[in-house]
């Protein structure tokens, strides 16, 4: 973690009309590191995170992606190939089967022959624990399996780096825990992640770094054990006494 | 590599009743034949003498449509666009097609069109320009299209619209550019929601296709208006008019709903 990092985020600001979403953000992200975001809603930790591959433009501020600048409209298609997303509502194609929606993005952007885009698909399948789902479509699976399709459909495209916008925020309880095997498998991989969510369990297993945002801020970033159980800040402590049970 | 069995897939949960909407256009198709059988005379004559513009008006209302469809998409992609000088244009092109009754605009390009060309021929001394010649069945699509794909363009805009918003960014996340994005993720599934409308755009222009009569093509409004005019009988060519249009737009009815039907998906 001494080289170049992976994700540099440079006092970036992003207004929505009167809102200052994100107040002068600073953070390195370095290759393999598992990060997890928390903060309360409207923090702004989800418009940081979509910042990162430009589904939201920022104001003011530099973001630099594997070495490539988020600035030209060329530059930022580069740097969403290398960078997946997954999403709180899934948002699966919903006329496009499993296999297709893992075919698309495969076929059309990295120009795949159809049989190694196949294969590719049925091995994420396979990874990600619905291998029979290929045929079906989205609207006959599970949420936590349409959270897994999504997160297969995204690391078919071999992405340096995954983004997760609340993964698991839009799921019925007892489907959470299969969707963070999935990406505890993968952090143990060394797959590079930003991880928005307040799923305390995974981010003590997982992640190297956890952070609290609020009002647009970094308040605080430490470890996460020691985030959670021996925060410095009296806003981090405040939140965390509303979290934790 | 087939994981799943055919009976999972979607298709075999289609359901395959029969629309029993298709007896009215039987019984109307029948009430024709019952008319020309008994009554050859005028009813026969009638449908003789009309049969060419029936081809007319189905004509005019097929190539219409079709760049209707293309026209129509276009607009509505630009009125979606961040480039504001396309968006306010074509927003003005709408508004501005939206306010004049279809009749005025069919007039418009038939009588006032060819005259400003050949004007403009005159003042840039181009003989091309002053020979300009209007054809009637070239102005009257051209009038529909125009008018048409300003309607149509509103109904693909909701489409779009309805779509939610993290469908394109799911697709570009993926690395798509906005047009793969429209064309793969958007577009499949908007298609779906505006076929009701856009079924019911294309009978109400084969409906107004009527208008062209007053601008010299022989469609079957005209064809039948002759009938009358040369044969001194008013109430039979109506009739038999109205009969033709119905047979044509009940029978686009039931095809637009037997597409609906097998497109429909869960959402």
């Amino acid at each position: 973690m001494t080289s170049e990092p992976i994700i540099h985020i440079e006092n970036v600001h992003k207004r929505f009309g009167n809102v200052h979403a994100l107040r002068g953000v600073n953070l390195d992200v370095y290759k393999g590191e598992v990060i997890v975001i928390i903060g309360p809603s409207g923090s702004g930790k989800s418009t940081l995170l979509r910042c990162i591959n430009r589904l939201e433009e920022f104001d003011e501020g530099r973001i630099v992606v594997d070495g490539i600048p988020l600035d030209t409209a060329a530059n930022i298609n580069a740097v969403r190939t290398e960078v997946g997303m997954v999403f709180q509502q899934f948002n699966l194609f919903p006329h496009l089967t499993v296999l297709e929606n893992i075919l698309l993005a495969q076929r059309i952007v990295r120009k795949r022959s159809k049989e190694e885009a196949t294969r590719i698909a049925l091995d994420l399948l396979y990874k990600v624990g619905i291998p029979d789902k290929a045929n079906n479509y989205p609207i006959q699976l599970s949420g936590g399996q349409q959270q897994r399709v999504a997160i297969a459909r995204a690391l078919a495209m071999n992405p340096k780096i995954m983004l997760f916008d609340e993964p698991t925020s839009a799921l019925d309880p007892e489907m959470i825990q299969e969707v963070l095997d999935v990406m505890l498998a993968l952090a143990r991989e060394g797959m590079t992640m930003v991880v928005v969510s307040h799923e305390m369990g995974f981010a003590r297993a997982a992640a190297h770094r956890a952070i609290l945002m609020d009002e647009g801020q970094i308040v605080e970033e430490a470890p996460p054990d020691v985030l959670f159980t021996n925060p410095k800040q009296e806003r981090t402590k405040a939140f965390l006494s509303k979290v934790l049970h | 590599m087939q994981t799943a069995t055919p009976s999972q897939t979607s298709s075999a949960t289609r359901k395959t009743t029969v629309d029993q909407w298709w007896l009215l256009v039987i019984a109307v198709i029948a009430l024709i034949v019952f008319l020309v059988v008994t009554q050859p005379n005028p009813y026969q004559r009638i449908l003789i003498f009309v049969e060419d513009g029936v081809w007319v008006t189905l004509r005019t209302t097929m190539i219409s449509f079709v760049l209707v469809l293309i026209l129509g998409l276009v607009v509505a992609l630009a009125r979606l666009s961040k480039l504001w000088l396309l968006r306010g244009f074509f927003t003005i092109y709408v508004e501005i097609i939206r306010g004049i009754p279809v009749l005025v605009q069919l007039l418009f390009w038939y009588f006032a069109f060819p005259p400003i060309i050949q004007n403009l021929g005159t003042s840039l001394n181009s003989p091309a320009l002053i020979n300009y010649k209007a054809d009637p069945n070239f102005m009257a699509i051209l009038g529909l299209t125009i008018c048409y794909a300003a309607y149509m363009s509103e109904v693909y805009r909701a489409g779009i619209q309805s779509i939610p918003k993290g469908q394109m960014e799911a697709a570009r996340s993926l690395g798509m550019t906005y047009f793969q994005a429209m064309r793969y993720v958007i577009l499949p599934q908007a298609i779906r929601v505006i076929l009701p409308p856009v079924g019911n755009e294309f009978i109400t222009l084969l409906k107004d296709t009527s208008l062209i009569s007053v601008v010299a093509v022989s469609d079957l409004t005209r064809r039948g208006r002759e009938f009358m005019a040369s044969n001194f009988i008013p109430i039979q060519p109506w009739i038999m008019v109205s009969l033709l249009y119905l047979v044509m737009t009940l029978i686009s009815a039931r095809v637009v709903h037997y597409i609906e039907q097998k497109t429909k998906i869960e959402r």
